[in-house]
């Protein structure tokens, strides 16, 4: 069938040219074939990584009177400690009146849960667009713009997320994987102060 | 009555459609290949669940790695030579034409720039050595990384800036970098994840 035609030239019977075979044995060009596949197999990587946009505000100085001003209502502090711990506590600091720090964790009983109680309102309506959303009547410009509407809202609240100089970076990602987890639209990284670092001593 | 003949069959099969597969395979693999860029350090990424995806192209790759030094790279050859030569000219160093070419397929890098003529004479196996991932200096004093930045947005003005680091990495470090690229008016970044499910899509289901 398609073996290749192995008779030396000079094999004993004169004048009849031989009737050569038109088939060629493949088995070499297959085997080539695997060897190029296997070979583009380990050496492309199919995925792209996965990337988390972030955008830092300016350095330059807000002027006079554009200052944002966060409401201490609506203000969270989240505080990343040293082995993995979350400080966090509600409304500022003034005077006297000092907030009571919660010493939390990453797990989902943790941090996130109180995120999630404390942003119940845009959670809830973040929910119920998901599950109503059929991904062929609501492209996905619509749904990120009617997500982003929700995370407007004024009652969710602010998080200022300080990092402590024994944190990591993967503490860091974490927390702003559950700034998205929990749809807190407005947060931001801030450095951290004495202050700061006197509230999570205790 | 007359034997009944078993028709004796070759082993030998055609491997015509077997090659054609094959082939067909390859030409998949070769189109939509994209080859794994070497990297001088190894960088195990913290897991977000962010879906975006990075471009191909145009990237401005800070690496940082897990005892905190800091390596630049950015891609396409041309670039990388133009890059070389500003950053040169700022710190007074002349690069000649075979330096350039060499840079010009260094993937990434992790040492200052007075090291960079005798890091480009060795070969590449050399240049992998642990001696030569020291890190660019990001210190405020000498903050050699805002130098490649600048270059590099300089040259090619799309460029999108990444940081990859490690998950074991302080945060000071990172701290450092992210000054450095507010210094330069970057305030737009991406960084580097892999992926995880989001629990609250998972809950829905």
């Amino acid at each position: 069938m398609a073996e290749i035609n192995t008779e030396g030239k000079g094999s004993g019977k004169k004048g009849k040219p031989k009737k050569m075979s038109t088939r060629v044995d493949f088995t070499p060009m297959v085997d080539l074939g695997f060897l190029l596949i296997t070979f583009f197999m380990l050496a492309t990587s199919m995925i792209k990584p996965q990337t988390m946009e972030l955008a830092m505000p300016s350095k330059d100085k807000p002027k006079a009177g554009e200052e944002s001003v966060v409401k201490a209502s609506r203000a969270v502090t989240i505080v990343l400690g040293k082995d993995n711990k979350v400080f966090y506590w509600e409304g500022k600091q003034e005077g006297d009146k000092k907030p009571t720090v919660v010493t939390s964790n990453f797990s989902s009983t943790g941090i996130r849960k109180y995120l999630i109680e404390r942003n119940f309102e845009i959670m809830t309506k973040v929910r119920d667009l998901d599950k109503q959303r059929i991904p062929q009547h609501m492209p996905d410009s619509t749904y990120n713009r009617k997500k982003k509407d929700f995370l407007r809202l004024k009652s969710s609240p602010i998080v200022i997320i300080k990092v402590t100089d024994q944190a990591t970076y993967k503490n860091l990602i974490d927390i702003l994987d559950e700034m998205a987890i929990c749809n807190i639209g407005s947060y931001a990284i801030v450095d951290i102060t004495p202050d700061d670092l006197a509230m999570i001593k205790q | 009555m007359p034997k009944v003949k078993v028709k004796r069959k070759s082993t030998a099969l055609d491997m015509a459609p077997m090659c054609d597969m094959a082939f067909l395979l390859l030409t998949f693999f070769i189109l939509t290949s994209n080859f794994i860029q070497k990297e001088v350090v190894q960088v195990s990424t913290p897991s977000s669940i962010s879906e975006i995806k990075i471009p191909e192209r145009d990237i401005m790759l800070i690496l940082i790695d897990k005892s905190n030094h800091v390596f630049f790279g950015i891609d396409g050859q041309e670039t990388r030579k133009e890059v070389l030569s500003e950053v040169g000219n700022a710190y007074g160093i002349e690069f000649s034409k075979k330096e350039l070419e060499e840079f010009s397929v260094v993937n990434n890098f992790g040492l200052p720039i007075s090291g960079m003529k005798k890091f480009l004479s060795l070969s590449a196996e050399q240049r992998d050595m642990a001696e030569n991932a020291i890190g660019i200096p990001t210190d405020s004093i000498d903050n050699q990384l805002k130098q490649w930045v600048k270059a590099g947005r300089a040259v090619n003005p799309n460029a999108r800036i990444a940081i990859k680091a490690d998950q074991g990495c302080a945060y000071p470090i990172i701290k450092k970098v992210m000054n450095s690229l507010q210094d330069l008016q970057e305030n737009r970044y991406n960084l580097i994840t892999s992926l995880e499910e989001n629990p609250e899509k998972i809950n829905i289901k």
